[in-house]
C-alpha cells in the first residue's frame, strides 16, 4: 500500500537491520534539588514493521523517551539529553536525531516519524478544520497544490474510517467525538506515510468500545503500510493485544525487554511479575478476591531515587547489599529477553498469567 | 438474597435531565437525558458494580442517589426513607450515613487544608461538640485504617502520591462509619500498580465495616473483581443486571457481549476475534427511538426501533432490556480466537 | 512539562518546600515588587514614628519662616506658605493617606469578598441579582460618584474612607465570584457537600482559602487606587479639609506657588507617586508570584 517511489528503501522487509536504534538515551531535567534523570541510559531497537510497546507507570520515563525521539524536548531550563537516537532514513542514510540540524528534524518529523497523542482535543488545533490540518502536512512536506492535498486528505480520512470524509474535512475538532478526533489525529500523522509511528497513550482517553476500534484501525494501517509503531501505554491489556515486543520501564530505566508472549507468560523481573498479577482480569470476575496481588509502596520520587535497583523498596525478593548496592545491569536471559534484576535467576518462576482460571 | 432487612438503597424509575443552552428567558429548549428511568436496589453489605462508557449516565446516577443532584423524576429510598425530595437541611442527618469516593485524587482534597482537617471535617461538621483529643485520635485511627502513617495528618495533600491521596479520600469517607459508599471510578486515575492496592483496601474496609458499596467504573475487570452484582448502563438506561459470575459467563444483552469483547485482556495468547461496535455512543440529547443501543447492535430488528424494551427478568435475579430472546451470545472467554495469532507459546520451558 | 507532571505525581516533602520556596523566589526576584515593598515599609515606618522625631509640629505657624527652601537650615524639607514644616506635614499627611488607603481596602475587600462569595456560591437568582448590582455600580464614573457623595456628606477621614471603599469593592466582588464559581465545581467542594457541611462551611472554610491569592493582589491594587482617589478628592477640595494635611490638599494649596516655591507641589506629588506606584509594583509582583500557572513553565 506504500506509495510508489516511497518504497524504494523497502521498509517492510524484515531482513534488514533496525529502523530506529536508541543508544544510551539519558534525559535530565533540572529540579529544585539538583538534576533529575527522567530517562537513564535507555537503549533499544525498533525493527521495521513491528509494534514495540513501551510500558510503565507515571515517572517511568516512557513518555519522555518518545518525546526525545521526536526531538520535542527543549534544551532550555538546564535540560540535558545524552546518547544517540539513530534513524535509518528512507534514502538509506543513518542519522542521529539528537545531533541532526533543525531543518533536517523538521523534514523527518511528519514524513518519516509521526506521533499520535493521548488527548486529540489538545493536539488538534481548534481553529482549523480537520481537512486543513491533514492537508497542511502534505502541502508542507510534499509541496503539492492545496487542492490535491485536500483530495488526499479526503482519502486519508476515509482510510482511518471517518464516515462521509468529504463532509468531515470541513468539520472543526470540537464537532467530532473523541474516537473520531483520534482517527483524525491518526490521519494527520499518516499524511506523509511515515515509517515510524509513535503513539503515546493513544487510547487511554477513550471508552473501551472506541478503544477497540482504534486499536483495530492501527493494526490494519500497520498491515497496509508496513510502518513500525512504538506504542506507549500503561494498559497491559492493550499491550497484549497490539505488541510484538515489550519494553518495561521503571523509574527511568528499562527493567525488562522481551517478545510479548514470553513477557506475559514468563516475566523475569519482579516488577513485571507484580504488575501482571496486580491487574484484575475478566476471568477472575466473581471469583475469590485473594487472587489480586498488590505491589506495596509507591512509585519512587525521581528526586529521591532509592540506591541500587529502584524497585527494591517494593520488591518481595529484596536482599540487602545485592539489591540496594549497585544498579543491576540489563542482562540477556535469552537472546530476545533481557532483564534488569540482580536475582532474576532465583526469582524467575512461572507466573500463571496466561492460564485462565477454570470456571 | 431473601427479604430480610430493607435494602440500603432503592432506586425506582430514576430520571435526571440536565437542561442545556438556556433560551432567551432562561427557559431551555433541549435537555441531556443523563439518566432516563433507572431502577435497582443494593442490599446491605452488597457491592453493586455500575458499568458503562462515558455518557452512559453512571456518574449522574451516583451523584443523584446521594442527592448531590435533585432527580427529575423517580424515587430514591435510603434505608427505607424516601430522600427524593428532601431539602439540604433535611438531608443532613442522612449525609453521615452515605459517602462518596472520587475519581480524581488531586481535585477531591482541598489543597489549602492539612490532611488532619480534611479527614476530621466530617467530625467537625456532625459532632462539633467532640473533644479535640478524641477527634485527633479518631483521625489517626482512620488514617491508620487506610494504611497511612498516623502522623500523615500534619501534611498537606500535595505531599502525597495519587494512591495515598485516594487513601486519604477513603479515610474521610469512612470517618463517620457510613452505611453506603458510592465509589465513582476510584482507581481509574491511579497507576496500575497502585490500583490493586486501592481495590484491596476498599474490599478490606468493606469486610471490616460491613459497608454497602455502589462501585461505579468503566473497567469491567475491576468491576468484576470488586462487585457481587453488576449493572450495565447504556445511554441513561440499565440494559442488564445480574450477579457478577452470571453476567460474565452468560451475558444476555448484546451490549454487554460487545463490552466484554472490547475489553483488552492482558494475555497475548488469547487473541479473540472482537465484536467491534461501529460508531459512537449516540447523543443523550437526542437518543434513538426504541432501544437506544439498536444503532450499534448487530442483532437489531426493525421492531427494536418501535418501543423501549423494558428491563425484565430472564432468569432468577438476571434482568435485561432487550427484545430478542433468541440470541446465542458468547461470553468473552469462549469467543473465537484470532486465526492470525495462534496461541503458540514459543517460550522456552521454565 | 512532562518532567513536571512526573515529579508532581510523586509529591513528597521536597515538593512542598519547593512550591513555597518557588513562590517566594519568584517574588523576591521581581525587582519592582521588592522595590515597592521596601518603599512601602519605609513609608509606613516614617509616617508612624517620623513625626515624633521631627522637631516641628505640623500645625505650628511661623510667619517669619515662610517659603524656606528644602535642605537649607532647620527645616529639612523647607516650609510652606504659612511657615509650617514640610517634613512634619508630609509625614502626618502620609499617615492619613495610608490609613485611608488601608482602611478603604479592608472595607472594600470584606464587602467584595462576601458579596462575591455569596454570588459565586449560590449562583442562580441570588448570584445574578448581586452581580447585576455590581455591574450597575461599576457603571457609575468613579470620580463623579466620589465628588457627588463628597459634596453631599460632610468630608472627613471616616466619610472619605467609606466613599472610596464604596467605589472599590465591586472589582473584588467580581474576582471572587469568578473564583468561587470555578472552585465550587471542584470535587473537594462536592465532597464537603456530600459530608453534609453547611453552606457557610463550604464557602468560608473550603472555597475562600483557595481564592486568597487574587484577593491579596486586588487588595494591594486597591490601596494604590484609594491613595490616588483620596488625593484627587482632597485636591479638588472635597476631601480632607485643612488644616489637617493630606497629600492631596497640600498639592492643592501649592499650585498658586508653583513658580515661586515649586517644592510645595513637588514633594507631596512625589509622595503620591511613590506610594501609589509602590503598591502597584507590589501587586504586580504578588500576581506573578502567586499565579499557579507560572509553576508549570
Amino acid at each position: 500500500m506504500s506509495a510508489p517511489g516511497v518504497n524504494a528503501s523497502g521498509l517492510a522487509t524484515s531482513g534488514e537491520g533496525p529502523l530506529l536504534q536508541v543508544r544510551d538515551l539519558t534525559v535530565e531535567f533540572r529540579g529544585q534539588t539538583g538534576r533529575v534523570a527522567a530517562v537513564n541510559g535507555v537503549s533499544f531497537d525498533v525493527r521495521p514493521g513491528e509494534t514495540l510497546a513501551l510500558v510503565g507507570e507515571s515517572g517511568s520515563g516512557k513518555s519522555v523517551t518518545s518525546l526525545a525521539i521526536m526531538r520535542l524536548i527543549g534544551k532550555a531550563g538546564g535540560t540535558r539529553i545524552g546518547g544517540q537516537i539513530l534513524l535509518r532514513r528512507r534514502n538509506g542514510a543513518t542519522v542521529d536525531l539528537l545531533a541532526a540540524s533543525d531543518p533536517e528534524i523538521r523534514e523527518i518529523r511528519g514524513t518519516e516519524i509521526a506521533m499520535v497523542f493521548q488527548e486529540p482535543m489538545t493536539s488538534l488545533n481548534p481553529v482549523h478544520t480537520i481537512g486543513a490540518q491533514v492537508a497542511e502536512g502534505i502541502v508542507f512536506h510534499r509541496r503539492i497544490s492545496r487542492r490535491a492535498a485536500l483530495a488526499e486528505a479526503v482519502e486519508l480520512l476515509d482510510l482511518v474510517g471517518i464516515p462521509e470524509p468529504r463532509r468531515r474535512i470541513d468539520s472543526f475538532p470540537h464537532q467530532l467525538s473523541g474516537g473520531m478526533r483520534q482517527r483524525a489525529m491518526i490521519a494527520v500523522a499518516l499524511a506523509c506515510k511515515p515509517g515510524l509511528l509513535i503513539a503515546d497513550e493513544p487510547t487511554t482517553a477513550l471508552d473501551v468500545t472506541i478503544q477497540a476500534q482504534i486499536l483495530e484501525l492501527m493494526q490494519r494501517l500497520q498491515r497496509q503500510t508496513g510502518m513500525s509503531i512504538v506504542f506507549i501505554t500503561h494498559n497491559l491489556g492493550v499491550v497484549a493485544e497490539v505488541a510484538d515486543r515489550v519494553l518495561v520501564m521503571y523509574a527511568g530505566r528499562i527493567v525488562e525487554q522481551a517478545p510479548v508472549v514470553p513477557l506475559f507468560g514468563q516475566p523475569l523481573m519482579p516488577y513485571t511479575q507484580g504488575l501482571l498479577r496486580s491487574v484484575p482480569r475478566l476471568d477472575m470476575a466473581g471469583g475469590v478476591h485473594e487472587e489480586l496481588h498488590a505491589i506495596p509502596g509507591n512509585v519512587p520520587d525521581p528526586t529521591a531515587m532509592p540506591p541500587g535497583c529502584a524497585f527494591h523498596p517494593r520488591c518481595a525478593h529484596f536482599q540487602p547489599t545485592v539489591c540496594d548496592g549497585a544498579v543491576p545491569a540489563l542482562e540477556a536471559a535469552d537472546p530476545d529477553h533481557s532483564v534488569r534484576c540482580a536475582r532474576w535467576r532465583e526469582v524467575s518462576r512461572r507466573v500463571p498469567a496466561s492460564q485462565p482460571v477454570p470456571a | 438474597m431473601t427479604a430480610s432487612p430493607p435494602p440500603v438503597l432503592e432506586v425506582d424509575g430514576l430520571v435526571k435531565h440536565f437542561p442545556i443552552g438556556s433560551g432567551l428567558f432562561g427557559r431551555s429548549r433541549d435537555k441531556v437525558r443523563a439518566v432516563d428511568g433507572v431502577s435497582f436496589s443494593v442490599a446491605k453489605g452488597e457491592v453493586l458494580g455500575l458499568v458503562g462508557e462515558s455518557g452512559s449516565g453512571k456518574t449522574t446516577v451516583g451523584r443523584t442517589v446521594l442527592r448531590l443532584d435533585t432527580p427529575t423524576d423517580g424515587a430514591i429510598r435510603f434505608l427505607g426513607n424516601d430522600i427524593t425530595h428532601l431539602t439540604r437541611s433535611q438531608l443532613r442527618p442522612f449525609r453521615r450515613q452515605m459517602q462518596l469516593v472520587f475519581q480524581d485524587p488531586f481535585s477531591s482534597l482541598n489543597p489549602r487544608m492539612r490532611v488532619d482537617r480534611i479527614v476530621g471535617a466530617p467530625l467537625a461538621i456532625h459532632e462539633p461538640g467532640m473533644a479535640a483529643a478524641e477527634r485527633t485520635q479518631r483521625v489517626e485511627d482512620a488514617l491508620a485504617m487506610v494504611g497511612l502513617p498516623r502522623n500523615s495528618g500534619e501534611r498537606f495533600p500535595h505531599e502525597f502520591s495519587g494512591g495515598q491521596r485516594q487513601r486519604i479520600g477513603i479515610a474521610r469517607a469512612l470517618m463517620l462509619r457510613p452505611e453506603l459508599l458510592v465509589a465513582d471510578e476510584p482507581v481509574s486515575a491511579l497507576d496500575v500498580s497502585i490500583q490493586a492496592q486501592v481495590v484491596k483496601l476498599l474490599l478490606d474496609v468493606r469486610a471490616k465495616l460491613g459497608l454497602t458499596i455502589l462501585f461505579i467504573a468503566h473497567d469491567l475487570a475491576v468491576v468484576g473483581h470488586v462487585s457481587d452484582r453488576v449493572a450495565v448502563m447504556y445511554l441513561g438506561k440499565l440494559v442488564e443486571i445480574a450477579d457478577t459470575r452470571t453476567l460474565f459467563r452468560d451475558p444476555r444483552h448484546p451490549y454487554t457481549e460487545a463490552l466484554f469483547s472490547a475489553a483488552p485482556v492482558p494475555d497475548p495468547t488469547i487473541r479473540r476475534q472482537r465484536i467491534v461496535l461501529t460508531g459512537d455512543i449516540p447523543s443523550p440529547i437526542n437518543p434513538p427511538s426504541g432501544c437506544a443501543f439498536r444503532t450499534r447492535c448487530r442483532y437489531a430488528l426493525p421492531a427494536c426501533a418501535a418501543e423501549v424494551p423494558p428491563l425484565r427478568e430472564v432468569a432468577k435475579g438476571h434482568l435485561k432490556a432487550c427484545l430478542r430472546d433468541d440470541l446465542e451470545l458468547v461470553p468473552w472467554q469462549d469467543a473465537p480466537r484470532d486465526p492470525a495469532r495462534p496461541p503458540a507459546v514459543a517460550t522456552p520451558a521454565p | 512539562m512532562t518532567a513536571d507532571t512526573a515529579i508532581a505525581a510523586h509529591g513528597g516533602q521536597t515538593l512542598r518546600r519547593s512550591t513555597r520556596y518557588r513562590t517566594l523566589r519568584r517574588f523576591t526576584r521581581h525587582r519592582l515588587a521588592m522595590f515597592g515593598l521596601v518603599v512601602i515599609l519605609l513609608l509606613v515606618l516614617a509616617c508612624a514614628v517620623g513625626p515624633s522625631l521631627v522637631p516641628f509640629d505640623q500645625f505650628q505657624l511661623n510667619m517669619r519662616a515662610r517659603f524656606r527652601e528644602p535642605f537649607a537650615g532647620a527645616h529639612l524639607l523647607g516650609t510652606d506658605e504659612l511657615g509650617r514644616d514640610m517634613l512634619a506635614r508630609l509625614l502626618m499627611a502620609g499617615r492619613i493617606s495610608l490609613t485611608i488607603g488601608f482602611c478603604a481596602m479592608v472595607i472594600a475587600v470584606t464587602v467584595g469578598t462576601v458579596v462575591g462569595t455569596v454570588a459565586g456560591f449560590y449562583g442562580g437568582a441570588i448570584g445574578t441579582v448581586l452581580m447585576r448590582f455590581v455591574d450597575a455600580v461599576l457603571c457609575f464614573p468613579t470620580i463623579f460618584l466620589l465628588l457627588t457623595l463628597a459634596a453631599l456628606v460632610s468630608p472627613g477621614i471616616v466619610t472619605i474612607t467609606l466613599i472610596i471603599a464604596l467605589t472599590a469593592w465591586m472589582e473584588v466582588a467580581r474576582v471572587v465570584q469568578g473564583q468561587i464559581r470555578a472552585l465550587r465545581e471542584r470535587d473537594f467542594a462536592v465532597a464537603a457537600e456530600a459530608m453534609g457541611a453547611p453552606d457557610r462551611w463550604i464557602m468560608f472554610k473550603e472555597l475562600l482559602p483557595n481564592a486568597v491569592a487574587p484577593i491579596v493582589v486586588a487588595a494591594t491594587l486597591i490601596i494604590a487606587r484609594a491613595i490616588l482617589l483620596e488625593s484627587y478628592v482632597s485636591y479638588l477640595g472635597y476631601g480632607i479639609q485643612p488644616p489637617v494635611a493630606s497629600w492631596g490638599n497640600m498639592l492643592e494649596k501649592a499650585q498658586q506657588y508653583l513658580t515661586t516655591a515649586p517644592w510645595l507641589a513637588l514633594l507631596p506629588g512625589l509622595m503620591i507617586t511613590l506610594a501609589v506606584s509602590s503598591f502597584n509594583f507590589l501587586g504586580d509582583g504578588l500576581r506573578d508570584a502567586l499565579d499557579p500557572r507560572s509553576e508549570l513553565s
